[in-house]
């Protein structure tokens, strides 16, 4: 008998156990250069050909920075309530329901603290990938809460923003996150505690109007866009195109508004630098 | 310019006027018939004022005729001196500011300003502040907290605008220092929506020890017409965005985003700006005596603990 002679027909194995193939094994960047995801995972999820700084959220934020991986998570429980019953294409309770479920995040901030190179540090960071990494309430109380627990443990704080700005189905409640992270920030500022402020690709709105650009360093990570109107609503605005490389990292750093952008690849190392500065 | 439910009552208002005019000419006697009109003008008054949809209140607070800051600001001082320029880049005529006096007090006015006409809206670039408006607000602050006066700003814009120059200025960072320093203040701070109070525009004068909207004043996020392009990928959906935003005084009020509601006179405070100018001006003296009584330090306490504890959610 052939050895490859099929003796039962047809598929035997059920759809349930099949595996799901890897989410992209490849990854394209925008340039057109293909990297395979465990090398991409190996250079801080940056393509080595052409430097593209993939979009990675907070888990692989964390581990990029965090010693071994190890880290304390904060808050991680908190989820969104539905102060205003909000309803546009469907509810705003079961827009939240389906992306955690999707995400398998509680809302788009999660906040931490753990060591880098051996130093204390708290980080936020927002996750693009719920609801466009907006600001509700949540992300709000969790922000506040990781600055009070670096102003009662005297801990540097780190904020990764990647945000398309507020929240709009919690319309005024969201609109007062700006304010009360703001609050916190001049808490931690008046104590004399590091701040520092991660811009990522996208950042925009009402996160750039508050936490975003309070750092005492703000930083950026190259080519990501940063802005407080979006690039559309300032065309429609004005009826003109914009010019190139607008809300750009380069173009911000150029204006005055960052002290450096740095490579991903190098973010752990030049973090520990400064707050060895600091500490010095 | 009348707003559509504006319309019934500016019809009766018309045919009372004709009615007096006759009696007059005439000696005809229609006192009855005048009283009687006079009773119906003011049912459908109510009947309409007190029914508002919230998109009829973000009409009211966009309307043609509506008292601006600098209206308000000349009606209750008795002198006013206004101060311009930001001392870096220009001075921002959306944003307008000075020392002021009410009853022999000295304020620091700072509020957005629309303009009245085409030449005007322009010039004021639709009460939508670039950066030096909100680093010219943060100059007349520190001004104010130097020699101990108190700050009223009074909130009215469309939003903080969006243009290329305002992000080359840095817009959001301007914003973002404005909240921060503001909860920092060691004088009283009041902030008062007059008119519209869109997203962080608005947010960036309106830190304050009480935050007010008249009552038919709308604050949120986004505006109703904004908020319906980006969620029901349409314009048409603004009545709709309005009820979903709960943008209204009384909402906000509901939901502890702000303090208090100042009571408007009967049929919008473009009916009656000097009445409106009054019951805005107790309110200031009112709270100021209030606010008077609070040490600087404690006063910055409540006012952070106040902002921090707003939010739902749960743990």
């Amino acid at each position: 008998m052939a050895w490859f002679k099929r003796t039962d027909k047809g598929i035997k194995t059920s759809t349930e156990e099949k595996k799901d193939a890897p989410d992209g094994l490849w990854f394209k960047t925008p340039k057109g250069n293909i990297i395979h995801t465990r090398e991409l995972k190996n250079n801080s999820y940056v393509c080595p050909d052409d430097d593209y700084h993939v979009k990675i959220g907070s888990k692989e934020y964390f581990e990029i920075l965090f010693d071994g991986n190890k880290f304390e998570e904060l808050d991680a429980k908190m989820k969104s309530g539905d102060p205003l019953k909000f309803v546009d294409s469907k509810p705003y309770s079961s827009r939240i329901e389906q992306t955690i479920t999707k995400t398998e995040l509680n809302d788009a901030v999660r906040t931490a603290v753990g060591k880098i190179n051996g130093l204390d540090l708290v980080v936020a960071c927002m996750d693009f990938n719920f609801i466009g990494g907006s600001m509700g309430s949540v992300v709000g109380e969790k922000i506040a809460r990781a600055i009070d627990h670096s102003l009662k443990n005297k801990i540097p704080f780190l904020m990764i923003s990647k945000s398309g700005g507020a929240r709009m189905m919690e319309a005024g409640f969201s609109l007062m996150q700006m304010a009360k992270t703001s609050a916190k920030l001049a808490l931690l500022d008046k104590a004399g505690i590091p701040y520092i402020s991660l811009l990522t690709d996208p950042t925009t709105g009402g996160v750039t109007a508050s936490y975003a650009m309070l750092g005492d360093f703000n930083i950026a990570e190259p080519g990501a866009l940063i802005g407080f109107a979006g690039p559309r609503v300032i065309r429609e605005t004005i009826g003109k195109d914009l010019p190139k490389g607008f809300q750009s990292s380069e173009f911000v750093l150029e204006h005055g508004f960052l002290d450096f952008i740095i490579d991903r690849r190098q973010l752990k190392n030049r973090l520990t630098t400064l707050l060895k500065l600091l500490n010095n | 310019m009348l707003l559509e439910f504006e319309k019934p009552i500016a019809d009766l208002e018309l045919k009372l006027q004709e009615m007096k005019e006759l009696a007059k000419g005439k000696k005809i006697d229609l006192a009855t018939d005048i009283q009687s009109l006079e009773e119906k003008i003011q049912t459908l008054k109510k009947e309409t004022f007190q029914n508002l949809t919230r998109w009829q209140r973000v009409q009211l607070s966009r309307h043609a005729e509506r008292p601006y800051a600098l209206d308000y600001i000349y009606e209750i001082t008795n002198d006013f001196v206004e101060l311009h320029g930001d001392r870096t880049v220009k001075d921002d005529k959306a944003m307008i500011g000075g020392l002021g006096d009410i009853e022999g007090r000295t304020i620091m006015f700072i509020g957005q300003q629309k303009g009245r006409n085409t030449k005007q809206r322009q010039e004021r670039n639709f009460g939508m502040a670039n950066p030096e408006g909100y680093r010219k607000a943060l100059r007349l602050m520190k001004m104010a907290e130097k020699f101990g006066k108190p700050i009223v700003t009074l909130i009215d814009t469309p939003g903080a605008f969006p243009g290329i120059e305002a992000e080359e200025r840095g817009q959001g960072e301007a914003i973002a220092r404005n909240l921060k320093e503001m909860f920092m203040l060691k004088v009283p701070v009041i902030c008062i929506i007059i008119g519209e109070g869109a997203s962080g525009g608005a947010l960036g004068i309106a830190i304050g020890d009480k935050v007010y909207m008249l009552e038919n004043t709308w604050y949120s996020v986004i505006s109703p017409e904004s908020c319906s392009s980006i969620l029901w990928r349409s314009w048409d959906y603004k009545e709709q965005a309005a009820e979903a935003l709960k943008l209204t005084a009384i909402d906000m009020k509901n939901n502890g985003l702000v303090d208090g509601i100042i009571e408007e006179p009967l049929g919008g405070a473009h009916k009656d700006m000097k009445a409106m100018a009054k019951i805005l001006k107790q309110t200031i003296l009112d709270s100021l005596k209030e606010l008077d009584r609070i040490k600087p330090e404690k006063r910055i306490e409540q006012r952070i603990d106040k902002f921090c504890s707003m939010g739902v959610f749960e743990v």
